[in-house]
This record gives structure tokens, sequence and C-alpha cells, in this order.
């Protein structure tokens, strides 16, 4: 009996530790994407809302998971130099204008990208800075 | 013995909860500045009495280009703010707020809103009206208002309270406070809620019932 217990909490203590072992990139991911709620919050949350629900007409949600995987190279032009003209979202057309955020470094467009592509029921991995430096380079 | 004391302490119970019930439901202030006046009565005596501050005539072209004043308002409680179109820091988030508590009255047209641009060179009428149809408040409920820069920010600074100012080295242009302000049906201010601090609308809502319920009586 007094085997049988000691080895379930022999057991138990390795499954945990490694169930705590994360991937180094696993680990990154996880502070970008703390870090990108952080900016999202002082920056986006005003018009694209808490829950990325957008504003009725005037700000596109970011729920839109298809429209993030397609122009995710995109999404560092819209946040560093502004975006206007119609997009659709969601099967909706939005025809605003979004402010650029030309302060930004490229690291926080990272991180934001990779908050907003893992969040509001979207999973779609981490970005890094230099994607971030590769995409600006084709901004239109 | 027993018995008795169960009676009394029955007895005392209920004179509580009845004197709790008998107070004054509870009233929202009355905001800025306020004056003693001498009111002559109608027969002749006079008295004194305080005069609050009310947000005086107005006058000013809504998002359809007709004139909306004082009258517009007459006999409704309303929720003023100040804003402009392309800002992109306050107002989303304060329309936002605002437009919640306008679901929840849709109803009700004893509630009024009233939203003034700052922005006198680029929201003209046909500006607010593109913005209003955008967050999806089209109606004559929600009232956005254009002036000349004199008189919108003259009524912001002196009456409704909230600071304005036209700024040259700020991004957007402008830089304001993003109160909503709560007037009643004697234009009077009730109530200043940051519409960027959700305990804050939560407070409003809470307060709109209040000011309603008390000109029922």
């Amino acid at each position: 009996m007094r085997k049988l217990i000691l080895s379930t909490l022999f057991l138990v203590i390795i499954a945990m530790m490694v169930y705590s072992c994360q991937s180094s990139e696993q680990l990154k991911q996880d502070i970008y994407y703390a870090n990108g709620r952080d900016l999202y919050i002082k920056h986006c949350q005003n018009c694209h809302g808490s829950k990325g629900e957008g504003l009725n007409e005037l700000a596109p949600p970011l729920t839109d998971t298809v429209f993030l995987k397609e122009n995710k190279q995109k999404i560092a032009c819209f946040i560093k130099n502004g975006a206007s003209g119609p997009i659709t979202v969601n099967g909706k057309k939005y025809d605003g204008k979004m402010p650029d955020f030309a302060t930004l470094a490229n690291i926080d467009i990272a991180q934001i990208v990779v908050y907003i592509t893992n969040t509001y029921g979207n999973k779609q991995g981490t970005y890094s800075p230099e994607q971030i430096a590769e995409d600006l380079k084709n901004c239109k | 013995m027993k018995l008795n004391r169960s009676i009394l302490s029955a007895f005392l119970f209920g004179t509580v909860v009845f004197l709790a019930s008998c107070q004054d439901q509870k009233k929202l202030p009355i905001l800025g500045p306020r004056e003693a006046a001498t009111i002559k009565n109608a027969d002749g005596s006079t008295t004194v009495d305080t005069v609050y501050k009310t947000i005086p005539a107005f006058s000013f072209l809504n998002q359809d280009s007709t004139l909306i004043n004082n009258d517009t308002f007459k006999d409704k409680i309303y929720i003023a703010d100040f804003f402009f179109t392309s800002c992109t820091t306050i107002c989303p988030t304060m329309h936002r707020s605002m437009k919640t508590i306008f679901d929840k009255y849709k109803d009700n047209p004893g509630v009024m809103f009233l939203s003034h641009t700052i922005d006198f060179k680029y929201d003209h009428p046909s500006v607010l009206k593109k913005y209003a149809q955008k967050l999806g408040v089209d109606g004559s409920k929600w009232q956005f208002a254009y002036g000349s820069k004199d008189s919108i920010y003259k009524i912001a600074e002196k009456d409704y309270l909230v600071a304005v100012i036209e700024d040259s080295t700020a991004k957007e242009g402008y830089v304001h406070q993003g109160w909503l302000i709560l007037i009643d049906k004697q234009k009077r201010i009730r109530g200043a809620y940051d519409g960027t601090n959700p305990e804050q609308v939560a407070q409003l809502t809470k307060d709109i019932p209040v000011l309603l319920a008390e000109d029922k009586k």
C-alpha cells in the first residue's frame, strides 16, 4: 500500500515537471502575447474593443480568422502606416481611416501581431520582429 | 414570557424596516456654481432662493443640417459630450459607452443624447451624418451638433464645464476631456462621468433611472 502511494506520488511529480517544461519557443510566444496585450490595451482597444469586437461600422472587428490569416503580412503596414479605403471583414465592408502608429518599434508590432492572431478565437502561432521588418519593406 | 419577547422583537424589527423604508429616495446632486437670488412672489413679497447653473439657450446645426436648440431637448433629460469624428483616442471609447446606454433607452423618448464636435474645420454636418450612421445611431434621439468654434468652445467651458482646446502640437489637433454630462429637464447639470472609465459609466447607467424617477413625482 505504502509503495503504491509513493509510486503514484512519484509519477504525479514527474508528470508535473514534464508539463511545466515548456519549449523556449512557446515561452517566447507567451511573453510576446502578454506584452502585446498591454500594447493592445494602450493603442488599439479604444477603437477595436476589449474583445476585438470593433465599433459598429467605424472600426472593424479583429475576429475574422480568415482575414487575419490571409493578411498577416499586411498587419504590420496597417499599424505602422495607418490604413484607409474599403476593406471587407467578416463579410462586412468598412470604409474608414485607421491612424498610423509610426512610433512603434518592430518588436512592439510583432508583439501586437502575436496578441491579435492568438486571441479572440485565433491561434496562429508566433511572429518575430524580423518578419515585421520584412513585411514593412513590402508596404504599399 | 417567551411569547412576549418574540412579539417584542418582531415589533422592533418591524419598526426598523418601516423607518428604513420611510427614507427619502436618493437624489442626484445639482452641480456647478450657484447663487442666492431674491425672487418676487406673486403677492408682492420677496423670498431668497438658490439659482443653479443651467445650460443657456443655444442653436447649432445637427447632422441633418437642421437647427437644433434648447427646445429640441425640452422636457427631456440628456447626456452631452464633446468629441470630433477623426479622434481615435478617447472618443471611440466614450461613444462605445454612450451607445450602450443609447441602446438601453432606445424606446424611452425622455432620454436624449447630444454630442458636440470641436473640429469646426472638418466635421461639417455631412461628416457628422456619416459618423452617426456608422455608429449606428442615426435618428433624432442622438443629436450631433456643429457650430462655430466660439459658440461650441464657449458652451463647453462655461456651461458644460468641459475643457476643450485646439492644440496644433497634439497629433490630432485637439485636446479635450471625456466627460459625459447628465442634464436634467430644468437644464441643470446633475452628473459628470468619465466616459472612458467603465466604473463611472456604470454609475451613469444607475443614475439615469434616479433622475427619471425624480421628475415623475
